[in-house]
């Protein structure tokens, strides 16, 4: 057996490994030995590449290598789980910034022999540049959204969809040129620099609540262009792998879009969730002078307390409050109680597509008291309180009333189904998407103002007294 | 008859995308992030190539300096992967683990 053949042999067992860590996906009991399966495939992939006939620079490879697995290692454990969106995001970037800059190179190496590059082989490279470059800007400028370094909101100005496109084709036309034309070093830069300036303007105008959707869909970008890296080397090992990413990504993105009852197109280009300006005050204030009933922590405790069954309905603001520790302490309290506490998880509650469910999970929250939307829903005629935690257009009525609401057709949490309905909010703000919500004006609605850990501990201190 | 590279590279392309689709829409929506970032740490394979193209002899400086950038992306990307889901995934549990916060 040759040495590449030797090399080939440990490719394909990285191949068996990542298969089966996804299929092992398939369980939270199998799924952390499945991950480790994954991460020794890797292992043995980078160990084969070392083992190349002809690979040079060992040292300086090896030396880049260990000092940036350090940076990988302290940021995957400092991350926390509310943070988790902005770490994919990031290790998205990262990776498709890794797969542009791959192909960069390799255009350098091939370029100088005589004659075009062969088709194959060029075509994949201006794929690799410009998925890897769009993913790498796009993940970034998501990373920023996330971690509200700049706005959530959908950032829009007139001719923004014709200047996107017209870009696009300016770096299809690009592409086309260096296939066919003189290739030159500088026209792959700057399609590189025009593939980045699209992931930015991309990214921009879509707004925080689309982000699982936006996020699986730049997973499945790099994994494309982590593909294409492969048709790039001939390495089956990278086709592979992109393309198994590439299929998770895509698959995520239309579950995300179906969940959400919108398209893709709907999604990425209809800036969902702009503020109209000089209607919100208003709505705010519309809402305002209907009946919104506010309620006190002592009345809230004294609901949950003797209640037979209680849905938790979490949601972003969860998250963002970091209470789901408290939310735990809570429901232990009322299980002692002998109050029946189960969670409803809706499927785009949060920033990434299970969200929730880590963050419960982090908590120690069994995972069998994590219920699915479809699963969770009748359920509600019998429950006594849903408590709703920083959720809104996942429990909006409208969903299911309204045809003129922007997220109408959406399939939703049906609370309002249960006897009563506690929401835990920070004001009378809309949500993430700017939508009224009725379900706040609804008689066996009552509202308990305030940041979603503050009143958690608040009701928890109350249950004790009650 | 011989059957050229890219004709086998696009079928093992295809085979892919059709395993791919198979495993993953055996994943429990639960299980939804520990899959986004699981998949994240596979697409971090791309460190090889940029192993492959920052061992090529006779590169000019900043060839040389862009390959071992997209090796220091990738290595993150795998490391940071791994061990994020990892870390997740140690998490979820049937039942309430005993208490020892």
């Amino acid at each position: 057996m040759s040495r590449s053949d030797a090399i080939g042999l440990a490719y394909l067992a990285t191949i068996i490994a990542f298969i089966l860590a996804l299929r092992f996906l398939s369980s939270p009991a199998t799924a952390p030995l499945g991950n480790r399966i994954g991460a020794i495939g890797m292992v043995i992939a980078v160990a084969a590449t070392f083992a190349q006939a002809g690979l040079h620079n060992y040292w300086s490879i090896l030396i880049v290598m260990a000092l940036s697995a350090p940076i990988g290692a302290y940021a995957a454990r400092a991350v926390k789980m509310t943070a988790m969106p902005q770490m994919v995001a990031l290790f998205n970037g990262v990776g498709g910034g890794a797969a542009a800059l791959v192909a960069l190179a390799d255009f350098h190496h091939i370029a100088p022999e005589p004659g075009r590059i062969k088709a194959d082989v060029g075509i994949s490279i201006m794929l690799s540049a410009l998925i890897g470059g769009v993913s790498f800007a796009g993940s970034l400028v998501a990373f920023g959204k996330l971690q509200e370094l700049i706005s959530g909101r959908p950032i829009v100005y007139p001719g923004q969809k014709p200047l996107n496109a017209a870009l696009l084709c300016a770096l299809l036309t690009v592409a086309i040129v260096v296939l066919a034309g003189p290739q030159r070093q500088a026209l792959v830069i700057a399609l590189l620099c025009g593939a980045l300036s699209f992931g930015v303007l991309f990214v921009l105008p879509i707004g925080g609540a689309d982000m699982p959707v936006v996020i699986s869909l730049l997973n499945a970008f790099t994994g494309l262009a982590a593909a294409a890296t492969g048709f790039v080397l001939h390495e089956n090992v990278l086709i592979v792998s992109g393309m198994l990413v590439g299929a998770s990504g895509t698959l995520l993105t239309m579950m995300m879009g179906r969940a959400m009852n919108r398209s893709l197109g709907n999604v990425l280009f209809g800036a969902f969730g702009q503020i109209v300006a000089g209607t919100d005050g208003a709505a705010a204030a519309a809402m305002d002078g209907a009946s919104v009933r506010s309620a006190t922590a002592e009345d809230v405790a004294f609901m949950l307390a003797y209640a037979k069954k209680v849905v938790v309905v979490p949601g972003y603001g969860l998250a963002v409050a970091q209470a789901q520790h408290d939310v735990r302490a809570l429901a232990d309290l009322l299980e002692e109680r002998g109050v029946e506490v189960t969670y409803a998880i809706h499927p785009v509650a949060g920033r990434m597509p299970g969200h929730m469910n880590v963050l419960l999970a982090e908590a120690n929250v069994p995972y069998p008291a994590l219920k699915e939307m479809d699963d969770a829903n009748p359920e509600f005629p019998r429950t006594d309180v849903a408590l709703v935690i920083g959720a809104n257009d996942v429990v909006n009525p409208d969903a299911r009333t309204n045809a003129g609401s922007p997220i109408y057709g959406m399939p939703i949490l049906n609370v309002d189904d249960a006897k009563q309905v506690v929401v835990l909010k920070r004001s009378m703000n809309p949500g993430f998407a700017g939508i009224d919500n009725p379900l706040f004006l609804n008689p066996r609605t009552v509202m308990l103002f305030g940041d979603a850990k503050d009143s958690v501990d608040k009701l928890i201190q109350s249950v004790k007294n009650v | 008859m011989h059957t050229s590279q890219i004709i086998i590279e696009l079928t093992v392309l295809v085979l892919a995308i059709f395993v791919g689709v198979e495993v993953i829409s055996k994943v429990p929506t639960m299980l939804h992030t520990p899959l986004m970032s699981g998949t994240n740490a596979i697409h971090g394979i791309v460190l090889v190539g940029a192993i492959i193209v920052a061992g090529l002899p006779h590169q000019t400086t900043w060839i040389r300096v862009v390959a071992l950038v997209a090796v220091a992306l990738g290595t993150m990307n795998v490391v940071g992967g791994f061990v994020v889901t990892d870390r997740m995934l140690g998490m979820f549990k049937r039942r309430r683990p005993d208490e020892s916060e």
